[in-house]
């Protein structure tokens, strides 16, 4: 018993097959690939699309309505920096909503963490980085908790998370102090959110982030095509570089405008918070599509029995990503606490959770586990930004607010549970 | 195909690539599989037969190392081994494509192929080589109807599913593949294609476990026949050595004349 695989008896022949995967030539073609999109859509996988619309829809209705304040370089930058908390949060739950789990409490999650941060900086004194790790190093520490009794004990997340959502409010009260507000002046988390890249540097960071974008996916476009691989047509792969980058530039001129309201201040440049999130964007979506780690997470969350047939340590792979979840929790709550310089006892309470799990879904991750991006976060996010900023513009009542987000997060689970349906009927 | 005279000279003196040796397995106080014994030869179909609950399934989750065995002890090329996960199962050669598929419905067919077993170039996936890979091992199997190996496995049929499965176990370097009633979901070319795999690989060196409930598939292309009947191995013989009768016979009633379990073993 030598040979023990089928090429033995079989290999002769070229390998290239004869017939059969005409799919993986079609597809090169724009009218194969938009064929397939099409077939994506109908099959109710709608991707980023809801998304994008949601962002022109809303955009062109907010300008419509508050043409002299909506659509400015200072409102537009408040609006991204606004933004980022919702986004790194969302980004978190992006994994754990991949497993087809929840995780309620990481909003709360980001005010425990804050609070640390907070009362490092001012309690104890340390220095910003510290404080900084610390928070992060609480964030991940109480998701091996949150994933241990989900993965090993077996407690359905929702209930798990549930009960933590009320007992870290109680956390975040008994560090901060009932009633107290704990300032937060140190001048690099207070920069973050508040402070912007100079504006040559700005624009030496677009052009880097488009070039290597583009870079990257021509060279992948040709090692695929010259290695006769499943590939996009050219046209299409070029389209999504341009688009990419007019989006880039687009978004730096805007804010390399001065926005000032009073003549004698500069105040121009992008804020910090958004090179962090574009970093944290490309560092997820790396690890979700092309490590070993990130196609686990999607088989766990398609088919746990599957994967664990295929020798996957399932109960790992759910820790884990309550870790990741928590741990961009704590990195939410610190632009959190920036943005506002100051971290109170219900920071992370309210419709903090809300706005994420929105985000999250609004771009186009699944509720019911295996389908989801990082990018869906920064879409989405974008999404929940523009219609609490517009909303704040119209000076909506409070209680408008809530139901308007409420609706939309409903409205987003609808269209998830409808291609789900969609999805499932297509197959038989 | 080889001819059944061929067949009927089964290397039974030959070292048994697996054997088993009173086997117990429980799922809380129902037991369902007692005392089994069985031996799967390098270069041997043996076909896998039993009603409906017999615990074929549940046997052949027990090599995969999907449901550790209770008791008993499990010998692979002549070596005691423990195979308490699925990767236990996957490092000794052992390959299996379940009744019920075990594909995730959002991977594509080249990530389902790899999956648990990616290639890697150091920490990223090697995305190029596993396309080849299972392309190549797709058009081995003359696998003619999947459009692209990029497809995802919900968009494909039943019987492109069960290919995929298939391609998915013979894919790997393995010594002993179990298919789990591969034939049920499948067309008749689809069927003809798989038979001829099974025979392919058994003819290639490979120990091949067949479990099937067509009588007809049983005798095309076996070499050996093991019943199990509630949970007993009621015989395991050369396929020359009974007839279509005595398998159903031992199937139902888990006796057949000489052949099958002694009647005191029955009423328990
Ligand atoms: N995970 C499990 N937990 C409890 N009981 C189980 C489990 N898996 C199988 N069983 C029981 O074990 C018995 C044997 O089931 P098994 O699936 O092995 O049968 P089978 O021979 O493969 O049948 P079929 O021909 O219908 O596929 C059945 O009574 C079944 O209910
Ligand atoms: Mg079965």
């Amino acid at each position: 018993m030598s040979s023990n695989t089928l090429t033995a008896a079989e290999a002769s022949g070229p390998h290239k097959p004869a017939a059969g995967f005409e799919g993986d030539r079609h597809d090169n073609t724009v009218g194969g690939a938009v064929r397939g999109y099409v077939n994506k859509l109908r099959a109710g996988d709608l991707g980023a699309l809801p998304a994008i619309l949601g962002i022109v829809v809303l955009g062109i209705l907010f300008t419509v309505l508050r043409p002299d304040t909506f659509l400015t370089p200072l409102n537009l930058s408040n609006l991204l920096v606004q933004s980022t908390p919702i986004i790194v949060l969302a980004m978190g739950l992006v994994f754990v909503l991949l497993l087809g789990e929840i995780d309620l409490s990481a909003g709360v999650v980001s005010g425990v963490c804050s609070a640390v941060l907070a009362q490092l900086l001012v309690q104890v004194g340390v220095a910003w980085p510290i404080a900084v790790l610390a928070a992060i190093a609480t964030g991940a520490v109480i998701g091996v908790f949150t994933g241990s009794l989900v993965g090993m004990v077996g407690i359905p997340s929702f209930v798990v998370t549930l009960a933590l959502f009320l007992g870290f409010q109680g956390v975040t009260l008994r560090i901060i102090g009932q009633g107290g507000t704990v300032p937060v002046r140190e001048p690099v988390i207070r920069a973050l959110a508040n402070e912007n890249v100079p504006v040559t540097i700005g624009w030496i960071l677009a052009v880097v982030v488009a070039v290597s974008y583009a870079a990257f996916e021509l060279w992948r476009w040709r090692s695929q095509q010259s290695r006769g691989l499943a590939h996009q047509p050219l046209v299409l792969v070029v389209a999504r570089i341009v688009l990419i980058a007019a989006v880039v530039f687009g978004v730096t001129a805007l804010l390399s405008v001065d926005r000032a309201l009073a003549a004698a201040i500069d105040l121009a440049g992008i804020p910090y918070a958004v090179p962090l999130v574009v970093v944290l964007l490309l560092v997820l979506t790396f690890v979700l599509s092309r490590t070993t780690f990130g196609r686990h997470i999607y088989a766990v969350g398609g088919n746990a029995e599957a994967a664990r047939r295929a020798g996957i340590n399932v109960t790992r792979i759910r820790v884990l990503a309550f870790v990741i979840s928590s741990s961009l929790a704590a990195i939410s709550g610190i632009l959190a606490t920036s943005r506002l310089s100051s971290v109170t006892p219900d920071a992370g309470a309210g419709n903090t959770l809300l706005y994420a799990v929105g985000a999250a879904v609004i771009g186009g991750t699944s509720l019911f586990g295996g389908r989801g991006k990082a990018r869906d976060a920064v879409l989405g996010g974008l999404v929940i930004a523009i219609i609490a900023n517009g909303l704040g513009l119209l000076g909506v009542a409070a209680y408008l607010n809530f139901v308007i987000t409420g609706g939309v997060l409903l409205l987003a689970a609808s269209v998830d549970a409808l291609a789900r349906r969609r999805a499932a009927t297509a197959r038989r | 195909m080889s001819a059944p005279d061929q067949r009927t000279t089964t290397p039974t003196l030959e070292r048994p690539t697996l054997s088993l040796r009173g086997v117990n397995k429980s799922f809380g106080a129902v037991q369902v599989l007692h005392d089994v014994h069985l031996d799967v030869y390098p270069g041997t179909v043996t076909a896998l037969v039993g009603d409906n609950g017999a615990g074929k399934s549940t046997l052949i989750k027990s090599i995969a190392g999907i449901h550790p065995i209770d008791s008993g002890t499990v010998e692979f090329e002549g070596e005691p081994v423990q195979l308490n996960g699925p990767r236990d199962a996957a490092r000794l050669g052992i390959e299996v494509v379940y009744q019920d598929l075990a594909l995730a419905d959002n991977l594509d067919v080249v990530q389902n192929m790899f999956l648990g077993r990616e290639r890697k170039r150091g920490i990223l996936l090697d995305e190029a080589s596993m396309e080849e890979a299972a392309r190549d091992t797709l058009a081995k199997l003359s696998v003619r109807t999947l459009k692209s190996v990029r497809q995802l496995v919900s968009s494909l049929s039943g019987g492109q599913r069960q290919t995929v499965a298939i391609a998915k176990a013979v894919l790997w370097e393995s010594k002993l593949v179990i298919l789990d009633e591969p034939t049920a979901a499948l067309g008749v070319a689809q069927t003809r294609q798989v038979l001829d795999l099974v025979r392919r690989l058994a003819d290639t060196g490979h120990a091949v476990v067949f479990i099937t409930h067509n009588m007809v598939d049983v005798f095309e292309v076996a070499d050996r026949v093991a019943a199990l009947y509630l949970g007993r191995v009621a015989a395991d013989v050369p396929i020359s050595e009974v007839d279509r009768t005595q398998v159903i016979e031992l199937i139902t009633s888990g006796r057949s004349g000489e052949l099958g379990l002694a009647p005191d073993a029955l009423e328990d």
